[in-house]
């Protein structure tokens, strides 16, 4: 079990307290809006995707400080990134928390290391995805997702 | 110095509790548990699992039918655990007692056998704005069959059931009045009584909501009037999977059952069946017996503690935290004063989200529920996204009260708050 302060870590409370691209990007291309049923929590994800890149990304909601700090920092790293290299970001995130005794790329991580106290936390996990499945569902074309589908 | 002694003897009473309970002996993550989710599941204490050990080890047996020792046992306490159970919520006689898994159950049994029978287009079924998703969302499904409406009836400023509001919309129209008799978010207490003598006189049947009422509050279902009453084995000190419906007798008998299959009929033919009687045309298939049996238990080790005193000890420790939360900077609790609640108490934090709220609680040790509490729509119309609850039990103490104060000071701490 791991510690309140490896939960909770700086990163996490200053993001949730701060978060990066509130708000909705211009002329998005691309929408999502991912409910997690089991907390309230919601994302409200919006992307303008040119060329195969990232451009501008943005996102809106409430939630918990896990749902929120994955979310400001998932939109810091993706922004301007292609969405070849976001993907594959999502995977390893993925892999992160739902994958047992899966040691993380630390590097590619970067500051979503950070969520890796959550993987105990089985309740938390999903919010810790909720960004990441509305990414999921955005780039794939899909509106609304909820937490509760696989 | 009677009345001091008496006084004594309960608080011993209620102690002796702790000790019943084996889980209430853990530790969690290094901290003695403060178990304050009991309006989610309550734990169960020795006598309730020495009983239904019992049945497992001695009696182990189908009910209703075999002609053999074992059956007939079975049988008798399964039947004995109608009657206890039936005395214990005041109902006229065991047979308007029927067992179900739980309250949900209960409440889609009167809406397949009854509201789907009964309820017409332009129809009304009055509700609150503070019900369960479990008697909610089975009347959205009988107003979609039948294309009637549903009406709700909202809060007083005080976070009370506003009963002008209910006496107002109360018409003719109404036909089935589902309400909930304490409000497993705000703790509130529904006068359900008088909401039965309104209901009545304008010709609408009444569907109690008892899964919480039931654990913390004296309940006579004869005395109240209630048409159905429900209520769940585990929110009053028994096991999962077992709850019961009361019914009053003449809408039982005319009602059709829903749950078809062995032990529910009289007959059966190739082209066509006929019921068992009342409740007996309600528990298609086997029972859960050994559920049965604890369920009766749990109600027997309440009613020796008096439900007047549950419903006191409730009293005891919302006076204790109420002012002792209201101390802590930026946290809001939601609903009635103590003195019109149960022991439940929803609130929310300040810039703290409830369910980093409950993460913090359950790593000092404090098991509490955050979220919706299954009760959305009641979140909507507070307009809060979640909230933080914590629910207390015969088992429960000031210093459990203590331990949660201390807890909610880490979470501020964490946060920075």
């Amino acid at each position: 079990m791991p510690e309140l302060s490896d939960i909770y870590s700086e990163v996490i409370l200053e993001h949730n307290r701060h978060p990066r691209n509130r708000g909705r990007v211009e002329s998005p291309t691309h929408e999502s809006h991912c409910d997690n049923p089991t907390c309230g929590d919601t994302i409200d994800l919006s992307l303008r995707v040119k060329d195969g890149r990232i451009e501008d990304v943005k996102f809106l909601g409430e939630g918990c400080a896990i749902s929120q700090a994955s979310a400001s920092i998932m939109t810091q790293m993706i922004k301007g990134m292609s969405v070849e290299d976001a993907e594959t970001l999502e995977a390893e995130f993925r892999r992160m928390l739902l994958e047992e005794n899966y040691q993380p790329d630390a590097a590619m991580l970067g500051d979503l290391i950070a969520l890796q106290g959550v993987k105990k936390l089985h309740a938390r996990v999903k919010c810790a995805v909720c960004a990441w499945h509305a990414l999921d569902a955005a780039l794939s074309g899909a509106a609304t997702v909820s937490t509760e589908e696989k | 110095m009677i009345r001091q002694n008496n006084q004594h003897a309960i608080e011993r009473d209620f102690r002796l509790v702790v000790d019943d309970c084996p889980v209430l002996q853990r530790f969690v993550h290094g901290k003695r548990l403060v178990y304050l989710d009991n309006a989610a599941m309550t734990q169960m204490p020795r006598p309730v699992m020495e009983a239904m050990q019992a049945f497992y080890t001695r009696f182990n047996a189908n009910v209703h039918r075999g002609i053999h020792r074992l059956s007939e046992e079975a049988t008798d306490a399964y039947e004995d655990a109608r009657g206890k159970v039936a005395r214990f919520l005041g109902a006229p006689q065991p047979e308007s007692v029927i067992f179900t898994r739980n309250a949900t159950e209960s409440l889609n049994l009167v809406a397949y056998s009854w509201a789907r029978e009964n309820l017409q287009g332009g129809d009304e079924i009055l509700l609150s704005v503070m019900e369960h998703h479990s008697n909610l969302v089975p009347w959205q499904q009988m107003a979609d069959e039948a294309g009637a409406k549903l009406v709700y009836v909202g809060l007083t400023s005080h976070g009370m059931l506003d009963m002008d509001e209910l006496a107002q919309k109360l018409t003719s129209r109404v036909k089935l009045v589902a309400i909930t008799h304490m409000s497993n978010v705000l703790g509130a207490i529904v006068p359900v009584a008088e909401i039965v003598n309104l209901a009545h006189a304008v010709g609408a049947i009444v569907a109690v909501d008892g899964a919480q009422s039931a654990a913390h509050l004296p309940v006579n279902v004869a005395a109240m009037g209630a048409d159905f009453f429900a209520c769940s084995g585990y929110k009053m000190l028994g096991p999962t999977g077992i709850g019961v419906l009361y019914g009053r007798m003449e809408l039982l008998e005319a009602m059709r059952p829903f749950n078809y299959g062995g032990s529910m009929i009289a007959h059966v033919e190739l082209e066509k069946s006929t019921w068992a009687e009342v409740p007996q045309k309600f528990e298609g298939g086997t029972p859960n017996i050994g559920g049965a049996i604890g369920m009766a238990a749990a109600a027997d080790y309440l009613a020796r503690l008096g439900m007047q005193r549950v419903q006191a000890h409730d009293q005891k420790l919302l006076a204790y935290a109420f002012p002792r939360l209201q101390e802590i900077p930026g946290l809001t609790i939601y609903g009635p004063p103590p003195e019109q609640r149960g022991g439940i108490i929803a609130f929310t934090l300040k810039d703290i989200h409830p369910h980093d709220i409950a993460t913090i609680l359950d790593k000092e040790g404090v098991a509490s529920r955050a979220g919706h509490h299954c009760a959305e729509p009641l979140h909507h119309y507070l307009g809060i996204p979640a909230s933080a609850r914590v629910s207390f039990y015969i088992y429960n103490r000031e210093h459990d009260i203590d331990a949660l104060v201390s807890a909610l000071l880490v979470a501020r701490k964490v946060f920075g708050a």
